[in-house]
């Protein structure tokens, strides 16, 4: 099971839980299992998210794998100028 | 190959300060901007754009401007292909509609702004492309419009764009809402409760434009059978290519787009405006179009920031320790949704390392242009308020503003107000750097200030294509597709050298047209050296592999005991054979002979950019009488993780905060009653300019990034952060009174020193 | 429309054009000689991009008409250089990496030619001022000032 942390506006498709748990072992897993088990978060995936693994900020990288202790941190689609 | 640990190594080319490729035709006019190229047969494009705040467009009549002699197309937004469905695009700044972008290029239904795009010609000359403007008729039903972002989440208020609202906003809100987020942790109250003193202050900034000195322009031609080319200043080209296709209803393979030279874009062309346009109007008439935007047009229709509207309430023990910090943002990004508060409020307190933390972010859609990137996009506005708030509170209990930040700085393991835990990070380095400069501890005159700030930004890789050619001379060219905005060819072809073992002069570095190189992100959130550059060291390893593989098999021995050093094969020890060292031009000149050209080539999502952060200190003086401000002296300390041509690498630093500096002092988009812009140029629109600013010191720190090969971060965005509250600080306090307002135009000064007196 | 004919002399080659009544010398020297290396950032003298030599004197040539031009000289960016040789202030912006995206280095080289014409030793404070008709955006102006000083260093020494 991997923890995973939302942003506060998230909490309310989680039944207020701001860290919630999947079974996952990369991101594009973890985003599935997230949009199946919390129907609430799919618009917010499908627009786009962005993951922090061990502090590290990843955009768009499904194949990331995640380890069983990993800090996993969903974040907003990172955008700059 | 094993990517070498960044911190150990001893760089030879990376770090120094070559001329760069492109400056000979830079320095002589002969480099070819958006404006500067011709076609034979070419027709001029020219816009017509709403005078109105915001009207629902009943219709427009283009027949008497269609029979006006030498016009050869007009068109509006029906003229578009019809959008199956809708797509998020990635346009830099935010994810944005592609719906939307057509809409923004042309109205549709509504025009939402004064000098959105309703309708275009394509004519002979400008004398009649602007006669031919003043006969399309339009009949507008002027609306009710809104320009002021807290005006506008009222419920009353006008309503811009209806059901434009994401998931997360609550109901019973204005439609003008369309997102919400919030972010955070620990318990504020608790917090607060433990704070010898809070302050709560609220503050506004102003939309501001990024200002490069080139307008828009682009020059496009569509074939009969399908096929277009289009010539543009952008930050993107990939992008230009697969919005225009989609918006035309082309193959991205039949559109063609080469990058002009670009004449400034600091986030603002990663967008497309007249691109869309000038296609439509090109395929109308069978001929090519340029369009290039006047500057009063760059100001009316193209991007400027959000404005802000911001709470902050910060709590404080005696010692200096921050116990809590609370923020509630509210942006406005103009007409169309957009997602840039949601970077503000995770940007506002990355710089604490705090216990109990909440930020609040509403966007909201008012009758301006739609917001487009500009440097760091939502961070200058929130950390300005919260730093500002953090020097009130230092001032409040006598405490010295740099050990203050130093006893709350976020470090290595902190877990950052945005939720993840930092890596190695450099704030601390930082600030010991600015505690250690000259001028903290210079001391001021009478009617002076000195004024702090720290700042932050996140930093990008994304996706990126490179490919690099051995020449049989033993020259290499590598060819990136990402537009050169601030020297970034030089620093793609140090690098490049340094990891072949070349000199710099033997590496040229070009940027590819879309068909010419696979697909790469819009040179955007200071991702270029980053990620191009860790493409590019890949390609080069790519190149030595394969340049390992000919030597080993002109030696006759294995390819694992053939290693690279200083720019030559060479067997690998004594046991490998005795072979004296190819070097990279020995090889390439029988590179014919040996398998064929030599080349390497990159193509991956980079990630791991590594956050970066910068220090400002700041001395002005406030004339008591005018308001005005004099910027006396300006420091700008900043960890660049590896400054890899560290002459551009001050450029950003120097060019980001004179920008912010512009930005806390004089910039700002002002609007009549009517809603329509007041200030559509750089008379009324004033950017510094050389005389009113001092040199910029810089004070470059290398903290390298665990991400990169080198330890390169980006450095194009942090330096337009800190600028705003260390000026505000500044000017807060030389007059001793404390600004909540941006800009500090010298009437906002005057008025809090009588209200002081 | 009618137009105008002119002849002048452009970076000391002579030079004939026809011209519409209305049109700036900016337009006829981008749009007609294609001399582009003058650029247009605003259009209404407040940028300095499209700055060339009229008989010596430093204009905005968007606010100069073309047919003015007439029996005039004009020098401009694209004469700045001696052929392959570039003008110590050319140099100087490379060197000391005073340019970034570069629009506005034409006419700032321009400006600073005609500076350093009149006034070889200038303080940092007179180059800041004559230069304040010219936006750079991306700089700081720090890096330009200190090119056009070492300029004027070596060409005092030369
Ligand atoms: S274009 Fe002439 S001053 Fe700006
Ligand atoms: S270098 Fe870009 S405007 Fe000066």
């Amino acid at each position: 099971m991997v923890a995973v942390t939302l942003w506060g506006s998230l909490r309310r498709f989680t039944g207020g839980e701001g860290q919630v748990e999947v079974e996952a072992r990369n991101f594009k897993e973890l985003l599935d299992r997230l949009a199946e088990t919390y129907p609430g978060l799919k618009p917010q995936i499908d627009r786009g998210v962005s993951l922090a693994l061990d502090g590290r900020i990843y955009r768009e990288a499904w194949f990331t794998e995640i380890g069983p202790d990993s800090e996993v941190v969903l974040m907003p689609y990172m955008t700059g100028g | 190959m094993a990517l070498d640990s960044s911190s150990k190594r001893v760089f030879k080319v990376v770090g120094t300060r070559p001329p760069r490729p492109d400056g000979v035709d830079k320095v002589t006019g002969r480099a070819l901007y958006g404006a500067d190229v011709s076609a034979p047969g070419m027709l001029v494009g020219r816009i017509l754009r709403s005078p109105h705040a915001h009207a629902r467009i009943r219709a427009i009549d283009t027949t008497a401007a269609e029979a006006l002699p030498g016009v050869k197309a007009v068109v509006t937004a029906r003229d578009f292909a019809r959008l199956e469905g809708d797509k998020i695009i990635d346009m830099g700044e935010d994810r944005t509609s592609l719906r939307d972008v057509r809409d923004n290029c042309l109205a549709r239904d509504k025009a939402l702004y004064d000098g959105h795009a309703v309708a275009a010609v394509a004519a002979l000359t400008p004398e009649i492309a602007r006669a031919a403007l003043k006969l399309i008729a339009v009949d507008y039903e002027i609306l009710p419009h809104v320009i002021d972002v807290d005006a506008a989440m009222r419920p009353d208020a006008p309503v811009v764009l209806a059901g434009r609202a994401h998931e997360n906003v609550p109901g019973g809100m204005s439609p003008n809402v369309t997102n919400h987020s919030e972010f955070g942790h620990g318990d504020l109250e608790a917090g607060f409760a433990q704070a010898d003193r809070i302050v709560e202050r609220s503050f506004t900034t102003a939309a501001t434009h990024q200002g490069y000195i080139e307008p828009h322009a682009c020059l496009a031609s569509v074939t009969g059978d399908g096929r277009a080319d289009l010539w543009c200043c952008t930050q993107g080209q990939y992008n230009v290519r697969d919005i225009c296709a989609d918006l035309m209803g082309m193959q991205a393979s039949q559109l063609r787009v080469t990058a002009s030279e670009i004449g400034g874009g600091f986030g603002g062309k990663t967008v497309v405006f007249i691109e869309p346009v000038a296609l439509l109007l090109a395929r109308k008439s069978g001929r090519p179009v340029k369009i290039v935007m006047s500057r009063e047009e760059v100001f009316r229709a193209t991007g400027p920031t959000v404005s802000a509207s911001i709470d902050v309430r910060i709590g404080m023990a005696r010692d200096g320790r921050i116990t809590a910090g609370e923020a509630v943002l509210r942006y406005s990004g103009g007409a169309f949704p957009c997602e840039t508060v949601d970077m503000g409020a995770q940007a506002a307190f990355a710089c604490y390392d705090l216990r109990a933390v909440r930020t609040l972010g509403w966007n909201v859609l008012t009758n301006r242009p739609k917001e487009a990137a500009y440097r760091a996009p939502g961070a200058p506005q929130a950390i300005y308020a919260v730093e500002s708030v953090v020097d009130e509170l230092c001032q409040g209990f006598g405490l010295d503003p740099l050990e203050v930040r130093l006893k709350n700085a976020a470090r290595k393991g902190t877990k950052s107000s945005y939720g993840p835990t930092f890596e190695a990070i450099g704030l601390e380095a930082t600030l010991e750097a600015a505690k250690a400069h000259p001028h903290y501890s210079a001391p001021l005159g009478p009617g002076q200030g000195r004024g702090l700030s720290a700042g932050f930004w996140f930093n990008f890789g994304g996706n990126t294509s490179v490919s690099l050619s051995v020449n049989t001379d033993g020259t290499v060219g590598i060819t990136e597709g990402n537009p050169d905005i601030g020297g970034s060819r030089a620093s793609i072809s140090l690098m490049a050298a340094e990891e072949l073992g070349i000199p710099y002069e033997r590496v040229r570095t070009a940027i590819a047209d879309t068909s010419s190189l696979g697909h790469n992100d819009v040179t955007d959130g200071s991702r270029v050296t980053f990620a191009v550059g860790l493409a590019t060291i890949k390609a080069a390893r790519d190149a030595k592999q394969k340049m390992c593989a000919r030597a080993a098999r002109i030696w006759g021995i294995d390819e694992e005991a053939v290693l690279w050093e200083d720019g030559a094969a060479k067997p690998s020890g004594p046991n490998a054979g005795d072979f004296p060292p190819m070097t990279l031009a020995e090889i390439a000149a029988v590179s014919f002979k040996t398998g064929g050209p030599i080349a390497g080539h990159n193509e991956a999502h980079a990630d791991g950019a590594g956050v970066s952060f910068g220090v400002h200190i700041c001395d002005v003086e406030v004339d008591r009488e005018t308001g005005a401000t004099k910027v006396l002296r300006y420091t700008v300390i900043q960890d660049a993780g590896k400054a890899v041509h560290p002459d551009y690498v001050e450029g950003q630093m120097q060019g980001g905060a004179v920008q912010g500096i512009g930005w806390a002092l004089n910039e700002e988009y002002i609007y009549g009653e009517d809603g329509r812009l007041q200030n559509a140029g750089f008379l009324d629109y004033r950017v510094p300019v050389a005389s009113d600013l001092p040199n910029i010191d810089t004070v470059i720190l290398e903290i390298p990034n665990p991400g990169h090969p080198y330890g390169v971060r980006g450095v194009g965005e942090t330096p337009i952060v800190p600028p705003l509250a260390a000026l505000s600080n500044a000017v807060s306090r030389a007059i001793g009174q404390r600004m909540t307002r941006l800009p500090m135009s010298p009437p906002r000064v005057l008025e809090a020193i009588n209200a002081g007196r | 429309m009618k137009t105008i004919q002119v002849a002048t002399t452009i970076n000391g080659d002579s030079a004939e054009f026809v011209c519409g009544h209305d049109e700036t010398l900016l337009d006829a020297l981008r749009n007609r000689l294609g001399l582009t290396g003058a650029k247009e950032g605003c259009g209404t003298g407040d940028c300095g991009a499209c700055s060339v030599r009229l008989d010596d004197r430093l204009v905005c040539s968007c606010l100069v008409l073309a047919a003015e031009a007439e029996g005039a000289r004009i020098d401009t960016i694209e004469g700045l250089a001696q052929g392959e040789t570039l003008h110590p202030l050319q140099q100087s912006f490379i060197d000391l990496a005073a340019l970034q995206c570069g629009i506005c280095t034409p006419g700032i080289l321009v400006a600073a030619k005609a500076l350093l014409d009149r006034n070889p030793e200038p303080t940092d404070t007179e180059i800041r001022y004559w230069l304040a008709g010219n936006l750079c955006r991306c700089t700081g102006y720090d890096k330009i000032v200190r090119a056009v000083q070492d300029a004027a260093a070596k060409m005092r020494s030369a």
